[in-house]
């Protein structure tokens, strides 16, 4: 009697808090609507999430690290708690984060963090991405989220650069340095652009910190997060893709409910980002900027690697021959633009144009809701297959100096054999792979999940015949 | 009413050049009050020709709309029911009927988008302040001939410190180091081996020979020697950027024998003082650093 009248007062509670909020807000039709939001499931679909949880471990991050950074060039003698850079001249921008990584409690693992999130983050984006455009999710009427979503990326790219372009020590230096040859390498306002953002020659005034710190912790953040918002209400409005299926229609969404299914298990993924991250930030090192040291422009290291996500620029930057173009005392096109510039440019400019280029080629104007298997539409996959093995070969060109040193390869040779295979390669594997989907859509085969033969079984008369 | 819209328009088309003189208000001078006096001009201007046409343009009789319930969805059959098509030519109805009774929409239209226009350009002339126009400092230089070379601690070079192997960083006496034309590398090449440009002639006292540090590709430090063990087999001496592997030999004037890089580095041509130190006989050969608009090529 007790028992029941206890629930009873606690569902009374709850009602009570829920009409407390209605009568303000008449959100009740709305928040019923959203509860019973069916995502469908599939495993791919978890890394659009996972870079959403990224970011918001980027922003949490990022606002400590605010509190103890200082955006300035002014130099200072560092005297922190690091012995064998006790007494160099450094700007306070690197000693400020040395102090950081040193002398604040908890200082490093939130650095560490924020930077391995940020790893993550890009590496989740680029394979959503991947993820989108193999299964056709472009298609109409996502088109335009598509775009938000290259958008983002192209932003999240400069971000996190900015970021670790702060700290002032020798790698990022160096990372600067090549940032303001490609700012100065566009044809014809590569030099304004350059003075404008830099004001001046490099390294550039002490304004251009204060621009780099309020560009990473505040411009690019707030485009970030609106966009994501809007990218966000575009993929819910619709509802979500799904994969063809019993019961899977154009017109429905079958798979589990926002609550209580789906929502635990996306807070969780949220706390298993959040637990690999802080696990990285505190058991694995990176980018230890007492071992680079403070940067000046006429220093510089061997081996010296830049963030995952700017090693397919680098490589560019590495595989392109000494080509400049010249005419009448001009230089009208410096050849960092090739790599650093267009290559990026004509990439994002192909994967803006590709939903509209596959309504062209296919003449299909309808609305998709099913997804395709990569198998399903050959041309796409090849193609995008094409345009990825481009995109990794000048990835790899990127680390062909680690390759050097780790396995003796020489560098030159490693060179000129990659300035071959990222002109034939691309060729090689879109013929592989229209076949391969071609084939794999007559026969209607899943090598990976089923087993690809046949059982023949030996007859007593000692004749063999297939099992049916 | 055609009173009214002419008022409008000439209160857009006011705003717009209350607009345009702010813009050269900021070219000739910057004149904080006269800058506050414009741009603000021209905001007042197009508030009150958007108040205007709002208060006085459109019939005045006061629109009706029912206050949803809370506790019910609100049912708007026009907002969500019904094909696509048929949604937006609603949509489009609603936005476009009430301009449908104005007269001298296109004026109106024109001088709207004078004044916008107008305010965009005044808007963004400010980003103008981030930087310095290019002027010489884009290729100027601490160099010039008779300035002693010193290394990093501003000690004097003498050239006994350059052997075969390896290089010597070096900077223009008295000048900030961190300036992008200051560092040159100092290397010594056996004389025979040498094979300058032409008129490079006694710029290698000894075979010393100076290159500005900073890589004609991308700007970063050329920092690897590269100095053969077994010199009849093995490659020739070169100084190699550690960013992108541009590559370039000291005996023939730095040029560019491997890597992206499109010019060769600028060289700087040596003498030895009367104290035994190395001093500049002249200014680097060219432009230092990545190539950009006005950087000519060659050497």
């Amino acid at each position: 009697m007790s028992r029941g009248r206890e629930v009873e007062r606690r569902a009374g509670f709850t009602q009570r808090a829920i009409r407390w909020v209605d009568d303000r807000t008449g959100s009740v039709p709305a928040a019923r609507k959203v509860l019973r939001y069916v995502f469908p499931d599939h495993w791919t679909f978890v890394l659009g999430e996972i870079a959403l949880y990224s970011f918001v471990v980027l922003v949490a991050t990022g606002i400590f690290l605010t509190l103890f950074f200082e955006p300035s060039t002014s130099r200072v003698t560092y005297d922190g708690s690091y012995g064998p850079l006790q007494g160099f001249t450094v700007s306070k921008a690197f000693a400020s984060t040395m102090d950081l990584s040193f002398d604040v409690k908890g200082g490093l693992l939130m650095r560490q963090t924020h930077h391995w999130a940020a790893l993550v983050f890009v590496a989740a984006i680029a394979l959503h991405l991947m993820r989108i455009f193999f299964t056709g999710a472009f298609r109409k009427p996502r088109d335009v989220n598509y775009y938000v979503g290259l958008t983002m990326l192209m932003i999240v790219i400069v971000e996190g650069y900015a970021g670790y372009s702060l700290l002032d020590d020798l790698l990022s230096g160096m990372g600067l340095a090549i940032g303001n040859a490609v700012a100065l390498s566009f044809p014809i306002f590569g030099a304004d652009l350059s003075t404008l953002i830099w004001d001046g020659q490099f390294p550039g005034s002490d304004e251009f910190m204060s621009r780099l710190f309020i560009a990473h912790v505040l411009i690019f953040p707030v485009l970030i997060a609106g966009l994501l918002s809007v990218h966000l209400w575009m993929v819910a409005r619709p509802h979500h893709t799904q994969f063809a299926g019993p019961g899977k229609t154009e017109r429905n969404a079958v798979g589990s409910p926002l609550w209580p299914i789906y929502a635990l298990r996306s807070i969780g993924l949220f706390f298993a980002v959040a637990a690999v991250l802080f696990a990285l930030g505190g058991l694995i090192q990176i980018n230890p900027i007492w071992q680079w040291g403070p940067y000046d422009p006429y220093r510089a290291t061997n081996a010296a690697q830049p963030d995952w996500y700017l090693g397919w620029l680098i490589g560019a930057l590495r595989l392109m021959p000494p080509l400049e173009i010249r005419a009448f005392g001009w230089t009208l096109v410096p050849n960092p633009f090739f790599g650093g510039a267009l290559f990026p440019l004509l990439l994002f400019a192909f994967l803006y144009a590709w939903p509209a280029l596959e309504r062209r080629i296919t003449g299909d104007r309808r609305l998709h809701n099913l997804l395709d298997r990569p198998r399903d539409n050959p041309m796409r996959t090849a193609i995008g297959a094409a345009v990825l093995t481009f995109t990794v070969i000048v990835f790899f060109a990127g680390s062909s100096d680690r390759v050097f040193l780790e396995a003796g390869i020489p560098y030159e040779g490693q060179i000129v054999a990659l300035r071959i295979a990222v002109l034939v390669a691309p060729v090689i594997v879109f013929w592989i792979v229209k076949r391969t989907c071609e084939d794999l859509r007559r026969t209607n085969a899943h090598p990976l999940r089923d087993f690809p033969g046949r059982v023949v079984r030996r007859t007593p008369s000692g004749g063999y015949e297939p099992e049916p | 009413m055609r009173r009214i819209e002419l008022a409008i328009a000439a209160l857009l088309v006011s705003s717009a050049v209350a607009s345009i003189a702010f813009v050269v208000v900021y070219v000739s001078g910057a004149d904080t009050q006269a800058l506050g006096g414009t741009l603000g001009a021209g905001l007042a201007l197009l508030a009150a020709a958007l108040i205007l046409a709002s208060r006085r343009l459109f019939p005045s009789a006061p629109a009706v709309e029912e206050r949803h319930e809370f506790a019910k969805p609100p049912e708007d059959p026009g907002a969500t029911m019904g094909p696509a098509a048929e949604r937006s030519e609603g949509l489009a109805g609603e936005i476009e009927s009430p301009a449908l009774q104005i007269t001298r929409r296109r004026l109106l239209a024109g001088a709207a988008g004078v004044a916008g226009t107008a305010l965009g350009a005044a808007l963004i002339v400010p980003a103008a302040s981030l930087g310095p126009a290019i002027d010489g400092r884009l290729s100027r230089s601490p160099w010039s001939a008779g300035i002693r070379l010193v290394d990093e601690d501003d000690a004097p070079i003498s050239p006994a410190r350059i052997g075969e192997r390896g290089f010597v960083t070096a900077f223009p006496e008295g000048a900030n180091k961190r300036e992008l034309a200051a560092p040159v590398i100092v290397v010594r090449i056996d004389p025979d081996a040498l094979d300058l440009p032409a008129g490079r002639e006694g710029w290698a006292p000894d075979g010393l020979l100076a290159y500005s540090k900073i890589c004609t590709h991308a700007g970063c430090a050329v920092s690897i020697p590269r100095s053969p063990l077994y010199p009849p087999q093995a490659p020739r001496p070169a100084l190699v950027c550690p960013c992108h592997f541009s590559t370039f030999d000291p005996a023939r004037g730095a040029e560019v024998i491997f890597g992206p890089a499109g010019r060769a580095l600028p060289q700087l041509p040596l003498a030895i003082d009367a104290e035994g130190n190395l001093v500049a006989a002249g200014g680097l050969s060219g432009d230092v650093g990545p190539s950009w608009r006005d950087v000519e090529g060659g050497t």
